[in-house]
């Protein structure tokens, strides 16, 4: 026997969903009119804006640095985010508490501020070029999604396993890619969709690192929508929702989304 | 000897990562707001000499409250109600809850665009039931931005929510109802004292979320009700004066790390179990 829920609970919460679609779906309909300004319920349907998209070379670009930077930005993340990780569950001990903290704190700290403090000294100071610099602050924005997601299926890892195939001679670099990191597969997976959801959609961190030529999606959709009403960014904007889904099928598929609320 | 070292080698290429491009950028621009020919505290006098500037600070601090406090109505109640929910609705509950937070920030706000806009979905809804004949300006003002975070911020706090409901026991619940407490007497008295460290952790993230955020004012508040993101873009990218950009930077770290930390504390004291 469950205890009931009242009925106006139950009528609020449906309300507060309607609210969180509605709007998505809004952006949807927009996308699909045939008008040159933005209008729901759509007028007429057209696919055109989406055409739209791909011939408007600012948003080809800007899509092809997003991809390249959300790829490479995770690559590297995980690179040094699954060392890390292992260190801190493996040699526990061994470690100062505190170094946990430092995966943290690109966290703690406001992108906003992350940004333009790498705009003074990477990007300015260091007159490192700007692809390299928005990979840099991509790379620091993700990293704790890779630490801390791998930390946790880590934990749940027993590593006498480990030490059981290096005492049978199984030499530890090949244990650790046989033995430990197919046991935490569904951790990196997540992990590397987190981040690249993450990095896709990052605004605050990006703003001050793009510059002449290089420039990422979700800028170049603010900048659009400041100069043009149309519904070409809603378009867009469906794109990258369809991506979301993918993403999101791809998680229900190896892990089942509730392990976000976990 | 090996093993003495293999934590620390396997750790420090991100360590390394962070302390140069986190730590140091971000002590160097705090560091630059200090010990100015003027005084030490110049630049923070001088920001707040300025009735421009202490107004965005507390229209951050005023949108940044009211945001964190209706997405913990919206979201502790709805997440109640997801969490009683049986099994299959409510994983297509949460899947609902997390596709808006995967969705980007500024798809969101742009979604607020269209719905209030003059020629919006609103204001057309609003016309045509005959409540108006001229269409209201809902745009650029403070309670469009407020409206676009709550929007932006619920779902992350009902998924907050959601996981600490969730790990209350179904047997307190059950010893609760057989002493003989109402369903509302053990909501008030069981669910709502354990959900606490929650509620605060998810406000924590929204208060933060709201207070550095950049896209959503710029977009519907426009340069008619900045807040502290977009003041420090403009000082920093329009006005290229980065003694005052990196003072704004550092109010928000005070400010944020502060109420991280002070409500970290709290949460703890409420709930010595969670660490």
């Amino acid at each position: 026997m469950k205890s009931q829920t009242p009925r106006a609970l139950i009528a609020f919460a449906a309300l507060v969903y309607v609210l969180l679609v509605g709007p998505l779906i809004i952006v949807i309909g927009a996308a699909l009119s045939d008008t040159t300004y933005l209008t729901f319920p759509p007028q007429g349907l057209t696919l055109r804006w989406f055409e739209n998209i791909f011939e408007i070379s600012a948003f080809r670009r800007t899509i092809v640095t997003s991809l390249e930077l959300a790829f490479l930005a995770t690559g590297l993340a995980l690179l040094i985010g699954i060392p890390a990780a292992y260190a801190l569950n493996r040699y526990r001990v061994r470690l100062p508490s505190w170094l946990s903290t430092v995966f943290v704190l690109p966290i703690l700290v406001p992108e906003i501020v992350l940004g333009f403090s790498l705009l003074k000294s990477v990007a300015v100071g260091a007159s490192l070029p700007i692809f390299l610099s928005l990979l840099i602050g991509h790379t620091l924005l993700v990293l704790p999604y890779c630490v801390r997601v791998i930390s946790a299926s880590l934990a749940s890892f027993d590593f006498s396993i480990e030490e059981a195939a290096i005492s049978l001679g199984s030499p530890p670099a090949k244990t650790f890619f046989t033995i430990v990191l197919p046991n935490v597969r569904s951790g990196v997976i997540a992990a590397f969709i987190l981040a690249f959801i993450t990095s896709i959609n990052d605004v605050s961190t990006s703003l001050f690192l793009t510059g002449p030529g290089i420039s990422t999606l979700p800028i170049q959709i603010l900048a659009h929508v400041e100069q043009f009403f149309d519904p070409t960014i809603a378009s867009v904007s469906v794109l990258l929702m369809f991506l979301t889904v993918g993403v999101m099928a791809v998680v229900e598929r190896t892990l089942g989304l509730t392990f976000l609320t976990k | 000897m090996f093993k003495r070292f293999a934590g620390w080698m396997l750790a420090s290429p991100a360590t390394l990562v962070v302390a140069l491009f986190l730590v140091l950028p971000v002590s160097l621009t705090i560091a630059t707001t200090f010990g100015d020919q003027s005084g030490l505290f110049a630049p923070y006098l001088d920001f707040l000499d300025s009735g421009f500037r202490r107004t965005v600070l507390w229209r951050t601090l005023e949108v940044s409250l009211a945001t964190t406090a209706i997405s913990l109505v919206l979201g502790f109640l709805t997440a109640y109600v997801v969490s009683k929910a049986p099994g299959r609705l409510k994983s297509i509950l949460i899947i609902a809850a997390v596709f808006p937070l995967l969705t980007g920030v500024v798809v969101r706000s742009f979604a607020w665009l269209i719905i209030l806009g003059r020629n919006g979905i609103l204001n057309n809804f609003l016309i045509g039931i005959g409540v108006t004949d001229e269409p209201f300006s809902m745009l650029y003002t403070e309670g469009s931005v407020i409206i676009a975070m709550v929007y932006l911020f619920t779902p992350l706090m009902i998924l907050t929510v959601i996981g600490v409901l969730e790990n209350i026991p179904e047997d307190l619940l059950q010893a609760s109802a057989s002493l003989g407490a109402t369903p509302a007497a053990t909501f008030r008295q069981v669910v709502f004292p354990l959900a606490v460290p929650g509620l605060i952790v998810g406000s924590v993230l929204v208060f933060t979320g709201s207070f550095t955020s950049y896209a959503t004012p710029q977009l519907l508040g426009g340069e008619r009700q900045m807040m502290m993101g977009t003041l420090m873009y403009q000082a920093a990218m329009v006005n290229f004066d980065w003694v005052s950009a990196s003072t704004i930077a550092a109010i928000m770290v005070v400010i944020t790390v502060s109420v991280v930390l002070a409500m970290t504390r709290i949460a703890r004291r409420l709930n010595p179990m969670t660490t």
